[in-house]
């Protein structure tokens, strides 16, 4: 086991789905990424494709339908779809991690008969909501009921920024029970996208990730049968907080490939623009810039590749992929901030994705825990750590 | 020393932010998102005589100098850069260009049309190969009997496809070192084979208008030279001294929205029970932003005092754009964080304001041109 956590090289299989996902990236998705952007439409052709490369079910056993992959393998997938799509890097990583895996971890024989198998083959995407518009950050503050009646729970409350919603079949969402037990009143249930009551709404119009699909939802007077719960009640909460820690891998692997694929753009450019009689990638201001950039990226590939090892060795991966979507996601941010610099004008324009990349890499610092989550999870798990090496 | 800004500086201030908070910020964000240049805007503007702020008194403007100019582009960029770069360009690569190296005839032509906004100035000096290295271009002037003909392709022209004048920067001795056989022209929109080319799909400021502007064998009349034949490169240098002053006062205003949305909204949003302001976390992102944001203004505001006071202010003007382009895309960043995913959606300003400031570390001169200007300098 412990070999997994230490050994840096990939095996032949990670190897094989890097070249494989890296292949189809480049031919099949980067094509149609700008244009995903500028009409705000997820590419459903991309999406197709990965499902027949089987990336929907990529770290599930095959008993559901999965691919029985691990979990690097998967954050490898996950870095080379971002590499050039930032937005269907989102709709993999949010499906996989979000959507499904809570079902696969903590669902129970009915749940997971009833949705795993469309989940893993990509019949139909996941989706989880946890944020509501007064439960941002503060998660544990969900005011979305669930008032048990006879064999149902009545579902009242409203929640937002739902990655994928519109092509979902079944939705993880968080309840609050009972108000007055605070985050121990919280439950998780898998709401059927045609449950009477469950309005999906358009979701606003944003920054970046343009094509990766989100909506909002309103549930009134939703009747869900008991057998929604996921887990046990009233260990909602803590569902969603796991959930999240494999989320989060999932975002520095999103992070990890937007920053790569602006460095790859960036050493394109510079080395066929000239100025002042030279390749740009010829001036110190340049290559420097691209040192950085590579020095970054190779920091937080480490610390990406090391949470998803934690994770496949059944070690807790919480706070390392906390820190790496941290370092990941603001990599990710100076890195295209970077290369829309060493582009210039053309950086600033559409025609080059570097100024899409900008954009998307936002979300990175926002999604799944802002940065400053993160730093509230590292620095209390530290603090941990040190009452407890010297209490 | 005397940090106190005069009445008539009050004034200026006063008037702009209340023209730019009623005209301006309720339009923003719909010309933002239909890509439609601000007419309207634009006129009103020349009502209140903004566009000839810097168009000296006998020619129909202000008369007044470059800080008058930064003072009035914050107010205006901080509701909206599309409109305060339009103005910007105008102002200070067109008019104050004009006033300083026309001749007399060219003045009294020109500025009063200038400063009326009747026509509005535009820059040409950017070629597709000719970005940082601007003395890399090949426009060319030909001279033929009574004047030149010009053919070339400019880049980036901010106002290309609504500017009624442009000054076009143009290789008239191609036999000696680049930069050094340039001229500057006035070209008016109106004639033969001028015209808007393709026009740029931007990251922000949408609501601006950037072209290519095509000289196909355009006749340019002899009296149309600005300054002295093949000393054209030392205008267009000296002009974006005082452009840099206008970009980084665009950058102080961007910046400053961006405070002022921060304060707001996290003093009404609430988690964990109570306003996130009163989080270290929120609050000394705040402090950092309010502390930047007074550093740019007091170098952009120096800068601007030597430039009218006509001492060396070349490096300052660098100084000035290079802090105050960086420091506003820091506090961009952050004012969309202190909002979360609310602060990625267009339902908030802070979401353009991440766009439009992106632009300021990259035109007149990129980052690292301020640096090599700087450090030459030193």
């Amino acid at each position: 086991m412990s070999d997994l956590v230490t050994n840096f090289d990939l095996s032949e299989e990670q190897e094989m789905i890097r070249d494989t996902v890296r292949q189809f990236a480049r031919e099949v998705i980067a094509p149609g990424a700008a244009h995903a952007d500028e009409h705000k439409k997820l590419n459903e052709a991309a999406w197709d494709g990965m499902v027949e490369l089987c990336l929907p079910g990529l770290p599930f056993s095959e008993e559901w339908g999965g691919a029985g992959f691990d979990n690097l393998s998967y954050s490898i997938a996950v870095e080379e779809i971002s590499r050039v799509c930032g937005s269907m890097g989102l709709t993999l990583a949010a499906h996989v991690s979000l959507g499904t895996w809570p079902i696969y971890a903590f669902g129970s024989q009915a749940l997971k008969e009833r949705y795993l198998p469309g989940l893993c083959s990509g019949e139909f995407m996941g989706a989880y909501a946890l944020t509501e518009p007064g439960a941002g950050s503060d998660s544990a503050s969900t005011q979305t009921t669930a008032v048990l009646d006879g064999d149902e729970y009545i579902i009242n409350g409203a929640k937002c920024f739902t990655t994928n919603g519109s092509y979902s079949k079944c939705f993880v969402i968080t309840v609050q029970t009972d108000p007055e037990l605070g985050s121990k009143g919280i439950m998780a249930m898998v709401i059927d996208r045609d449950q009477p009551g469950f309005i999906i709404e358009p979701g606003e119009e944003k920054l970046g990730m343009r094509g990766s699909d989100w909506v909002n939802l309103v549930f009134q007077d939703c009747r869900v049968p008991k057998d929604a719960v996921l887990g046990e009640e009233g260990e909602g909460f803590a569902t969603f907080m796991k959930t999240l820690e494999g989320g989060r891998i999932s975002i520095a692997a999103l992070s990890l490939g937007i920053a790569q694929g602006a460095l790859d753009q960036a050493l394109a450019y510079s080395s066929e623009r000239e100025q002042f009689g030279m390749p740009l990638n010829k001036h110190q201001a340049v290559a420097f810039k691209l040192a950085d950039m590579e020095t970054e990226i190779q920091a937080a590939r480490h610390m990406v590749y090391h949470a998803s090892r934690l994770k496949d060795a059944g070690r807790a991966y919480g706070a390392a992929a906390a820190t790496a979507k941290y370092f990941a996601s603001e990599v990710a941010m100076r890195a295209t901030y970077e290369a829309i610099q060493i582009f210039g004008g053309n950086g600033y324009s559409r025609e080059y994705p570097v100024e899409r990349m900008y954009r998307d890499a936002k979300l990175c610092v926002i999604g799944e825990g802002t940065s400053e989550v993160q730093k509230i999870i590292i620095s209390r798990d530290l603090l941990k750590r040190f009452a407890t090496n010297n209490g | 020393m005397d940090f106190a800004l005069t009445e008539e500086h009050l004034m200026i201030r006063d008037s702009a932010r209340e023209f730019a908070e009623r005209s301006l910020r309720p339009n923003a964000a719909r010309l933002d998102a239909a890509e439609e240049f601000p007419v309207d805007a634009i006129k009103e503007a020349a009502e209140h005589g903004f566009l000839g702020l810097t168009v000296p008194e006998e020619y129909g403007g202000a008369g007044l100098g470059n800080l008058h100019a930064s003072i009035l582009l914050e107010e205006i960029n901080a509701a909206d850069p599309s409109v305060g770069v339009t103005i910007s360009v105008h102002m200070s690569l067109f008019c104050s260009m004009l006033a300083k190296h026309g001749t007399e005839q060219q003045k009294s032509k020109y500025l009063p049309l200038l400063a009326s906004g009747e026509l509005i100035g535009a820059y040409c000096l950017t070629e597709p190969n000719a970005g940082s290295d601007a003395a890399a271009v090949i426009t060319k002037a030909v001279k033929v009997d009574g004047g030149y003909t010009l053919t070339g392709t400019k880049s980036w022209v901010t106002t290309g496809s609504h500017a009624g004048l442009f000054v076009v920067y143009a290789v008239t001795d191609p036999d000696v070192p680049k930069g050094k056989g340039m001229s500057a022209f006035i070209v008016e929109a109106a004639y033969d084979g001028v015209s808007a080319g393709k026009k740029e799909e931007k990251m922000g400021l949408r609501a601006s208008s950037t072209t290519e502007i095509i000289l196909d064998d355009v006749f340019v009349p002899e009296e149309n030279v600005v300054g002295e034949l093949n000393k054209g490169f030392n205008i267009a240098l000296d002009t974006l001294d005082g452009g840099r002053i206008g970009i980084a006062s665009q950058a102080v205003g961007i910046h400053r929205a961006c405070l002022e949305a921060s304060i707001k909204y996290s003093s009404q949003r609430e988690q964990f029970g109570k306003p996130i302001n009163r989080f270290q976390a929120i609050a000394f992102m705040m402090a950092d932003m309010a502390t930047d944001l007074d550093a740019a203004r007091l170098l952009v505001h120096k800068a601007a005092w030597l430039r009218d006071n006509g001492l060396p202010c070349t490096k300052e003007c660098s100084m000035a754009k290079l802090f105050a382009s960086r420091a506003c895309n820091k506090a961009a960043q952050d004012a969309v964080q202190i909002h979360g995913g609310a602060g990625y959606t267009k339902e908030f300003d802070v979401e353009r304001y991440f766009r439009d400031a992106r632009i300021t570390e990259i035109y007149e001169g990129v980052t690292d041109v301020q640096r090599i200007v700087i450090s030459r300098n030193l």
